[in-house]
């Protein structure tokens, strides 16, 4: 580089200089670098341990520079929990798409939520099955056409769209719940910092943190690139709406634990220290 | 020496697990491998270890995985039908050559079956407990003693082979209480530098991975595997042999059903019945160098299970048409009497032609 050169933008440390077996246009190489990027200036690539189960995200074993595990389909939360549970004091992340995290994984997704695993997941809800070739997922739209929905996911029988932040925003195990997207500057500079503090929060012992990413699938939706983004925001935003669904610490409390806490006043059990001293 | 104890069969599994350094234990409820998880729910959160009770089987081996991962001796235990949900986890450990040990206190089936002991998962424990080309080593304990001498080696095992190691258990020794002397809390364990640890700047990073997408890696790969699925064949076949010197009727049995045919032989030998007892202790490697000693005397072998006949396909298979092959069995959670046994033995030495 030259005297007068500065450089202002590079790979991030943590993202391994490899060709990702990703689309072109396909967000999970936006969400990737976001991800990276926290790990670099958190400083935490050689305390993060990552979790990889089946979709089209299953080889980010190879382009994540901490150590991977590649997972089963759905049983990445699982996973997670048994390295969590042996390293304490490191990071622990699943990335997880929507037919492994929301259908074959759902039990393991709302289990490790409700137990307040002090991980952290990010989830690309894409609509779709990708890697198999575009099957219907279970955050396939009303009326969407996919490979096994020809007709257009007919709710009547297919069932409706599971919402998921909004489904683990019931529990008390989860400390930080964030929806976003990437669809354009702002937004991708909105993900990176909920990814950021969805780490930070793991490191402060706050708690489960679960970070969607609406993301797009142009291969498997017939569209280009842009065409996709249309398409996303046009009927993903309104179905999917961004924002917090939950935030312990910007609700006033230190931690998960005490938000529950103070959810469960009235229950006596919950709370032993009620009887201490009573009668 | 250690101090004998009077333990029930599922404690000391929990308690040899604990001393060969197990600290993470992930379950799921289901009869009779109860009092297992429960001494583990007990005793984990006093020595700093952790119980985890994960919200079904299929987790429970998940979580056993990623703590493998992370370089523990872990383990899991269920029942015949919690180990048929363990089996992908199992199969994903075997491809990423993870350690791990798996309890399977075994009831009788298929389906929902009942809650009696039975041998039923002979086959699924040696031959197809997941999907693809993989082995594991199984040990098959008939004492409380064994319980804890199995678990205690299931660990070394597993670590030093790199691969799941089942223990194969029934309800009738979980239930059963017997005096135990256990073995000594491990001092230090072995060393993993493959571990998904947090590569600290130190070292590139580690991958626990079974996805192969190029056919030739992947053959290549299995094929190691079994190199070393050889190396187990070579050492560490383990089997007992009882009053089998001079045996022309070889009786063949494993756990629970082995100490009714145990007695059962006795039985035989007062009635002047040359035969003797084969205990297999390693189901998978099965001890095929002791059934070739066996066959300079035996005339015919007698497989003794509580099943409808599982094991005596190895039998068969090490026997190889070198004498004849019976089998005697119970199934549905019925243990066979002695009685039942020698009369089995019985029949086979009037085959063999012995009697």
């Amino acid at each position: 580089m030259a005297q007068d050169e500065k450089l202002v933008f590079s790979r991030p440390h943590s993202l391994l200089p490899v060709v990702t077996n990703y689309c072109p246009g396909c967000t999970h190489g936006i969400v990737h670098r976001l991800v990276c990027e926290a790990m670099d200036e958190l400083d935490i690539e050689g305390q993060t341990v990552g979790v990889a189960p089946v979709g089209c995200s299953v080889m980010s074993y190879d382009f994540f520079g901490c150590d991977m595990i590649e997972a089963a389909h759905g049983r990445a939360p699982a996973v997670a929990t048994g390295v969590k549970r042996v390293l304490p004091d490191h990071v622990v992340f699943a990335y997880q798409g929507d037919g492994d995290l929301a259908s074959i994984g759902m039990a393991e997704t709302v289990h490790a939520a409700t137990r307040g695993e002090h991980i952290t997941v990010i989830f690309i809800n894409n609509a779709i099955y990708g890697m198999t070739g575009g099957q219907m997922a279970p955050t396939s739209l009303p009326n969407q056409v996919t490979q096994t929905s020809p007709y257009g996911r007919d709710v009547s029988k297919a069932g409706y769209p599971v919402r998921v932040c909004e489904l683990l925003s019931t529990l008390d195990g989860p400390a930080y719940i964030e929806r976003v997207t990437v669809d354009c500057k702002k937004n991708i500079r909105k993900a990176k910092n909920a990814i950021k503090k969805a780490f930070q929060y793991q490191i402060d012992g706050v708690g489960y943190s679960f970070i969607e990413v609406v993301s797009t699938c142009p291969t498997n939706w017939g569209l280009t690139p842009q065409e996709a983004f249309e398409w996303m925001r046009e009927n993903m935003l309104p179905y999917y709406p961004l924002g917090v669904y939950r935030d312990v610490v910007a609700d006033g409390y230190a931690n998960a634990a005490e938000a529950a806490s103070a959810r469960s006043a009235a229950c006596p059990i919950a709370h032993p220290e009620m009887s201490e001293g009573g009668n | 020496m250690a101090e004998k104890v009077l333990m029930k069969g599922n404690e000391a599994l929990a308690e040899s697990a604990l001393r060969a350094g197990c600290r993470f234990f992930f379950g799921y409820p289901i009869t009779p491998q109860t009092e297992l998880a429960a001494y583990m729910s007990k005793r984990m959160p006093k020595i700093g270890g952790t119980y985890l009770q994960a919200e079904s089987e299929i987790a429970a081996i998940n979580m056993v995985y990623g703590a493998a991962s992370a370089g523990a001796r872990a383990m899991t235990s269920s029942s015949s039908p919690g180990i048929s949900l363990k089996g992908e986890g199992i199969s994903y450990m075997a491809g990423s050559d993870l350690p791990g040990v798996i309890i399977n206190v075994q009831r009788g089936g298929p389906g929902l079956g009942g809650i009696q002991p039975s041998q039923s998962d002979y086959w699924q424990a040696t031959r197809a407990t997941g999907h693809g080309d993989f082995f594991m080593p199984v040990l098959a304990p008939s004492t409380v003693q064994e319980m804890a001498d199995c678990v205690y080696r299931a660990f070394d095992l597993a670590d030093e082979y790199r691969t799941p190691v089942m223990v194969l258990a029934d309800g009738m020794l979980g239930q059963m209480m017997e005096p135990v002397v256990l073995p000594e809390p491990k001092e230090s364990l072995p060393e993993k530098p493959w571990a998904t640890t947090g590569h600290k700047g130190k070292r590139t990073h580690n991958i626990v991975n079974s996805l192969y997408l190029t056919a030739d890696a992947l053959e290549k790969l299995n094929i190691e595997r079994f190199e070393r699925y050889e190396v187990i064949r070579e050492k560490e076949q383990r089997s007992e042999a009882f009053m089998l010197d001079d045996a022309e009727i070889v009786v063949v049995a494993f756990g629970a059903s082995s100490r009714v045919a145990r007695s059962a032989v006795v039985a035989a030998r007062e009635e002047g019945i040359k035969v003797g007892l084969l205990r297999p202790i390693t189901l998978w490697p099965f001890p095929t160098k002791a059934i070739e000693g066996a066959l300079s005397h035996a005339k015919a072998f007698l497989s003794v299970e509580m099943n409808m006949g599982q094991m005596v396909d190895d039998v068969r298979l090490a026997v190889n048409g070198r004498a004849a092959v019976d089998f005697y069995g119970r199934t549905g959670g019925v243990i066979p009497t002695p009685e039942e046994v020698l009369s089995a033995i019985k029949d086979s030495a009037k085959r063999g032609g012995v009697l």
